[in-house]
């Protein structure tokens, strides 16, 4: 087993936590400490996976790095300059729709572009590209509503992407899909990452597909006050699909050891939840 | 059901309302004329004044004038409800401090103030038009403070993460979600134009189909009274129609079920 503490890799750090603790205000004047003293560090090009159990703060991790939550405690770096207000380098794809549901999904893959000072027609050639890389090219007339789930998040990834931003910050955003179209979608976003390697961290609850996409698979322990518990790199070899890699020997030795540290969380974290509900 | 069989129900109900109404009012049953004519007119009567305001063409002038105060109430009282609705829902210190008179406000029913305007605006179209206003702007004030409030969270991070400053979140972001609300209203809003034109003819002007339901009131003349209303009934509908129209074009983007409201 690799060791628990994340190491020193040689290449720049594209996202540099260190002693993170974030910190909600709640109801009672009382604080609520989501993340405790996170270290994580994110080399450029590297893809990196989170998991830990529902409500564990993994979210809550990735919102520090995007810059739309500041730390209570704790610096954040970002291509090795400290973070101030919105992390301008980052990509961020949303667990919930986070498409404008008025413009269509030309209009919302253009946007990116438009906003910042490309002429519109332009931006809507490039966007008409993205939508036809990420398999959409003949739905660049639909509204949202129009599109399916998966539709939806394709349209969600070329709108991150077109903006090639140096960070792409993941959040659950294949959960609400079913199976088989979060697998397609796994391969999708890797055939994307192929191509120019940026820094990835993407959040999940789900350890197979952490195992299946990244080079490190990194576990949070139950919340509140939630910590970084384990960190393994993934040994598969690239270029991966995902319907195959699942069959690997390595996979699944990788599976069983994650597995042992992550089941303690996960039941911790079960009993937290139901608790507060019979509290509440 | 079929588009024909069904218009054809729609068009035996009026057919059997009227020849009713046409039978209780011009036939004793039982000894007994069970609508009398000077209460109830009958269809015939009705129908003739509708062909004769038509055909001497003395309507055109009432509805024109009722057409203009409704489509200036609607206009002026929109802009006001966009204006103050941005306004409010940007700057939450502004619509806490206002916010008990903007209930006291909305509370007063509004035909109490049409004594008021006649008073301050005379009786020509503007004292009508104030009165549309204040039950127009109300209602895109609303729709437009609460679409602005409600865009999602994800959706703003989102637009902030793709580079937006607040410019563009305001035209990319609150601009069509604040509009989107004040268009699924628009149907309420346009009918209240209407009814603080009519409502203000009818209380005190010289023109307008309020003031022609007026005079034949005053006058005891019920066929005119019957037929000023199914003037303003077509009127209204085809207004109805044509918001319709604007609205499909417009709110395209919307899915199916949220056109289905009144």
């Amino acid at each position: 087993m690799e060791n628990a503490t994340p190491k020193a890799t040689p290449t720049a750090k594209a996202i540099a936590l260190e002693d993170a603790t974030v910190a909600f205000r709640v109801a009672d004047a009382r604080v609520y400490t989501a993340v405790e003293k996170a270290n994580l560090a994110v080399a450029d090009g590297e893809f990196v996976a989170i998991v830990g159990p529902t409500g564990c703060g993994k979210s809550t991790l990735l919102n520090v790095a995007a810059g739309l939550l500041k730390p209570a405690a704790g610096s954040v770096r970002i291509f090795e300059q400290p973070l101030t207000g919105l992390n301008r380098q980052a990509g961020y794809l949303f667990q919930a729709d986070a498409l404008f549901p008025w413009k269509t999904a030309l209009d919302n893959v253009a946007i990116g572009l438009e906003v910042a000072g490309a002429p519109r027609a332009h931006a809507l050639e490039r966007a008409q590209g993205w939508l036809a890389s990420v398999g959409l090219g003949g739905f660049a007339n639909r509204y949202p509503h129009m599109l399916s789930g998966g539709q939806r998040k394709r349209v969600g990834l070329a709108q991150v992407l077109i903006r090639d931003p140096k960070i792409l910050l993941m959040d659950e955003p294949f959960g609400p899909l079913d199976a088989q179209t979060r697998q397609i979608m796994g391969n999708l976003l890797l055939e994307l990452w192929t191509t120019d390697r940026k820094a990835v961290l993407f959040v999940t609850h789900d350890l197979e597909e952490a195992i299946a996409l990244a080079d490190r698979v990194v576990i949070m322990s139950a919340g509140p006050g939630a910590r970084i518990i384990g960190d393994w790199r993934v040994p598969l070899a690239r270029p991966r699909d995902i319907f195959e890699v699942r069959l690997d020997r390595e996979f699944h030795a990788l599976h069983r050891e994650i597995w042992a540290v992550l089941k303690d969380e996960v039941m911790k974290g079960y009993t937290q939840s139901s608790q507060v509900a019979e509290a509440g | 059901m079929s588009r024909a069989s069904l218009l054809a129900l729609q068009l035996m109900v009026a057919v059997v309302a009227l020849a009713l109404w046409q039978l209780l009012a011009s036939v004793p049953l039982f000894g007994k004329v069970w609508l009398p004519p000077f209460f109830f007119s009958n269809p015939v009567d009705v129908a003739s004044q509708i062909v004769k305001w038509f055909s001497t063409g003395t309507i055109w002038k009432h509805l024109l004038i009722t057409l203009w105060e409704s489509i200036l109430a609607f206009a002026i009282g929109s802009l006001g409800g966009v204006l103050v609705g941005f306004w409010f829902a940007r700057q939450p210190m502004v619509a806490a401090v206002f916010d008990p008179y903007v209930k006291m406000a909305n509370a007063l029913p509004r035909v109490v103030l049409a004594p008021i305007f006649t008073l301050w605006l005379g009786l020509g179209i503007w004292s009508k038009v104030a009165l549309g206003v204040t039950l127009v702007f109300f209602i895109v004030f609303f729709n437009v403070y609460q679409g602005v409030k409600e865009v999602s969270q994800t959706v703003r991070d989102n637009a902030r993460m793709l580079g937006m400053n607040e410019r563009q979140l305001m035209r990319h972001v609150y601009w069509p979600s604040a509009l989107s609300w004040m268009f699924s209203s628009l149907h309420t809003s346009v009918g209240f134009a209407v009814v603080g034109a009519v409502v203000g003819e009818y209380l005190g002007s010289a023109a307008g189909l309020g003031y022609l339901i007026q005079q034949a009131e005053g006058v005891f003349d019920v066929a005119g009274v019957f037929a000023g209303m199914f003037v303003l009934s077509a009127f209204v509908i085809l207004i109805d129609i044509g918001v319709t129209l604007v609205e499909r074009r417009l709110l395209v983007w919307r899915p199916a079920a949220a056109e289905h409201r009144d």
